[in-house]
This record gives structure tokens, sequence and C-alpha cells, in this order.
């Protein structure tokens, strides 16, 4: 069964006109906005397939930008975001590409400030659902059939440890999960799937642990 | 985590043994399903009510969406009712307008509830407003009609298809209106099995509609199409709860929706590549829409 709640069928509540296209990519916004933690100075946004030959119809653009500013889908503030990145200074710069990609929505999104940055690539599946395959040049690969955290950590024994067992507290079972690296020492990432949605009280109970950098929520 | 029904036939069964209504099995499956109380399933849904309902009252004041296409057409229609007797009657016509309302709200980029997706909208909140006048239900009656309306769309999206890109128009305002049906008819005090004719008489007259949205946007055709499915959700309503069956069972005539998305060219699945949006005047909208002269192979 694809779908599960009477709710994927009568809702989300959102900003039109397009799950896909709008409600989609507000998720991924969002996404890069909660993994980045906190307000960029600069975005950059490259537009791939149909996002990039439909964004502005379908406002895209503004609902990439809304999710960064950390908007809900149903926000209605996603229709003034890029006037209201420019009142505050942010840089916004949107990228048409022409070149080929696995989904037809897909956006590479870069934002940060004078301190760091950090890149991602999300796709919109439909029906107002994102996945990021792509997270600071690691691939990731989730389903999007199940609800799914990202755990940015320092690479050291026993930062897995300590969210796996978290999660085991919370009677969060584990589907997949998938740990990666650059370098040994060095940054890492987990990827996460679980059986329910991770309420956001656990995410912060995460994040607050040695060694983890930053946790967001992909796939609700 | 329970299931409690797959297919329609199911569903029908399990309310006549049980004794209960479509809506109050779609509640009791989500209770289960997310471990929730009645209070939570029940206070979730009646959210996406009030959504709804402000959606439809943005789009009679009139709304215009950024390209230009579309917004203005529901004034026009609820004008219309004021002025003349419409040849089809107030119920269909005010069905129509408080579609097309939900769905110019949402091609400008208003606040929508997706039922089942953004772009067919309009046929739940349409009719559910429209029927509303006539049978003068309680708070919690509008509430189940979303509940049914879920049940049959949950079938849909599980056994077939509720997208455009995957099964034409056919899977989303098809789908939408089909669902509308089955929600009127036990609104109207119908039995579940009347409920699932109306769907299955519903979706018979949705099969073969593509997704040929012109310049790729959610506008046109699809407001209009949102308006032909309520009113075809209406018509078919009455005809189940005056007794007329579908003589191919709803969860056949799913299952061959979903066939016939199959078995559609990808030109007319979302890709504004066939149908209306490769008409010259599509062809001639979408460069205007976007400036320039989008050459598509």
């Amino acid at each position: 069964m694809k779908y599960k709640s009477v709710f994927d069928i009568i809702g989300p509540i959102m900003i039109g006109p397009s799950s896909s296209h709008t409600a989609g990519a507000a998720r991924i916004g969002r996404v890069t906005r909660s993994l980045f933690g906190r307000e960029p100075k600069w975005v950059k946004i490259h537009l791939y397939g149909s996002f990039a030959k439909t964004y502005k119809g379908h406002g895209t653009d503004v609902a990439l930008m809304g999710g960064i500013l950390d908007y809900d889908t149903y926000d209605p503030r996603i229709s003034n975001s890029l006037e209201v990145a420019k009142e505050k200074g942010i840089k916004v710069q949107f990228h048409e590409e022409d070149a080929h990609t696995d989904h037809p929505n897909t956006a590479r999104v870069r934002i940060g400030d004078d301190d760091s940055d950090i890149e991602l690539v999300g796709i919109s599946i439909g029906g107002g659902k994102a996945e990021i395959t792509e997270l600071n040049g690691f691939e990731l690969r989730l389903s999007g059939e199940h609800p799914a955290i990202l755990v940015m950590h320092n690479d050291r024994f026993g930062a897995i440890a300590t969210v796996t067992q978290a999660l085991a507290k919370h009677e969060l079972n584990i589907g997949h999960m998938e740990v990666s690296r650059k370098e040994v020492g060095k940054e890492a990432l987990m990827v996460i799937e679980v059986d329910q949605n991770v309420s956001d009280d656990v995410l912060k109970e995460l994040e607050a642990f040695d060694n983890i950098l930053q946790v967001a929520k992909v796939v609700e | 985590m329970k299931i409690l029904f797959r297919n329609v036939a199911e569903m029908v069964e399990l309310c006549e043994s049980e004794n209960i209504s479509i809506s109050e099995l779609m509640i009791r499956q989500e209770m289960n399903v997310k471990d929730m109380s009645f209070e939570e399933v029940y206070g979730q849904m009646e959210k996406n009510l009030d959504v709804m309902e402000k959606a439809i009252e943005d789009g009679l004041k009139g709304v215009q969406s950024h390209s230009g296409l579309t917004g203005g057409d529901a004034v026009l229609i609820q004008k219309y009712m004021q002025n003349h007797e419409p040849l089809s009657g107030d119920i269909l016509m005010d069905a129509v307008s408080k579609a097309v309302a939900t769905n110019e709200v949402n091609a400008a980029m208003g606040t929508i509830c997706a039922t089942p997706t953004a772009g067919s909208a309009g046929c739940v909140p349409g009719t559910l407003f429209a029927v509303k006048n006539k049978l003068n239900p309680t708070r919690e009656q509008m509430v189940r009609y979303l509940f049914t309306s879920g049940a049959f769309g949950f079938v849909v999206a599980n056994n077939a298809s509720i997208s455009g890109a995957a099964g034409g128009c056919q899977a989303e305002v098809g789908s939408a209106a089909g669902m509308a049906a089955g929600a009127i008819v036990e609104m109207a005090g119908g039995t579940p099995a009347q409920s699932a004719e109306a769907m299955a008489i519903t979706l018979k007259n949705m099969l073969g509609l593509v997704c040929d949205p012109v310049a790729g946007l959610v506008e046109v055709p699809c407001v209009k199409r949102n308006a032909m499915g309520a009113s075809n959700a209406v018509v078919a309503a009455d005809m189940a709860l005056a007794g007329v069956t579908s003589r191919i069972p709803c969860d056949e005539v799913i299952d061959a929706m979903f066939k016939i998305g199959q078995s559609m060219p990808t030109a007319l699945k979302e890709t504004a590549q066939g149908g209306l949006a490769a008409t010259p005047t599509g062809r001639e909208l979408e460069a205007k829409v976007y400036g320039i002269n989008l050459k598509k192979e």
C-alpha cells in the first residue's frame, strides 16, 4: 500500500498551484534551511528539467525560497518570499539548466553565509513529497516511502550508537540506514529511514548529542 | 497498524456487516493506522474543511493567476446565477462555480487543500458546499463528507493512480469527481453500496481524460475540468440514489482507469507536449507566459 493515510488523499493544505512544483519545492527549500540551521546570506539555485521550464508559472522559485525562509507548504508568506529575501538582504540567484537529470523535477540548492555553506540536490516526486538525492557531495538513496532523517556528524566512535539508542528509546524502528564519510575522522552523514514520523522534539534531542552537527527530516 | 479495506468491494462489505457508514469506516482505519484518537483524526480533517471553505470564499470574491490565464470565472458564474435561472439547475451551477473558485485560488497561489491533488482540488469542496445549501448538513456531516471522499481516493491511489503525470487527468479530476460522488450519496442518506455505484458511474464517464496543461501550468484546462468533474459527480450521485447501478463494478472501473493511464502516450500525461497544450493557441499562450518561444520536441 503506497498510501496509508486518508490525509495523503485529503491534504496537504498547501499554497497552489501544483503539489509537485510548489509544495514539493517548498519542502526541498525547508530541508536545506533546517540542515544549514540558520538564515543564509546568499542562495544559489539551479533548476533542471520541468522545474527549469515552468518554475516561474508554478511558483517553484518562490516556493524554494519560502522553504529556505523556513515557511511550511501552507504558509501564505510563500508567495512573497522573494521580496522578503530582498528586504532581508539575502542575495538570491536562479539558474535554468539544460542538463538532463534522472528526475524531471530536480533542484540543486546552495545556501550559505560568511562562515559556511551547504549544497544539496532535491527532487519533487509528486503529491507534495520531496526527496534529497545528494548532500554536500554525499549521494543519498532514499525510497521516499518512509519518513527519513539526515544526521550530519563528526566521524567519531559512539556517534552512530547514541543516535540509534535514542531512536530505540522513542520506539522508532529503523527500516534502512546508510552511513557515509568523505575522510576518516571528518564530517560524515547518517541517512535513517524509520517506520513512523519523527517528531521535532526527537530531532532536537538528537542534535544535542556530542559530535552531532545537524539533523533534518527529509520525508514526512 | 491495520488496514481494514483495500478495495471498494471490501469497503462496502465491511460497512454492511458492521452496519456503519463509509466515513465511519475511514475514521476507524485512520485511527488504527496512525494510532490516533477519534478527536485527533476528526480535528485534522476539520482543519482541511476550514481551508476549503476559505478558498471558495476567496475565489468567489475574484482572483487572478500570475500568468493571467485564469481567474474571475467563478465570479461570472455567481453573477449569472443571481440574474438568471440556470438551465442546469441551481445546485449544479453552484457546484461548478465553487469548484472553479477553488481551482482559481490554486492557480493564483492561494491556500488550498489538495483533494486528492492540487490540480483536482475543486471537485470535492465544490460539490460539498453546493449540496450543503440543499441538504443542510451538520458540521460533523460535512467533515464526514471528506472522510467518505478520502476512502474512495484511498482505494484509487493504492490500486491505480491519482497523478496526472502517471495516469492522465482521469487519475486526478476523474478520481476527485468519483470521490465527490460517493460522498454526496452518503450525505444525502444513500447506502454505502449506492456510494460505490455513484463512484463507478462518475469514473466511467471520466475515463480516457488526458492531462494536457497549456504552458505546463495548472490552469488551462484544469480549472474548467474541475467544474465538469463536480457536475458529473452531482448527476451520478442522483442516478445512484435513484437506484441506477453500474454494470461494471467500481473496482473494475478503477482498474480499467489504471490500465488506460498506462497505455496513454507520455505526450498526454502532464508534459505539455500534446493535446490542448500543443494547439496553435496553446503554444501561443505558452510563449506569452514565458516571454519566449519555447520549442518542444
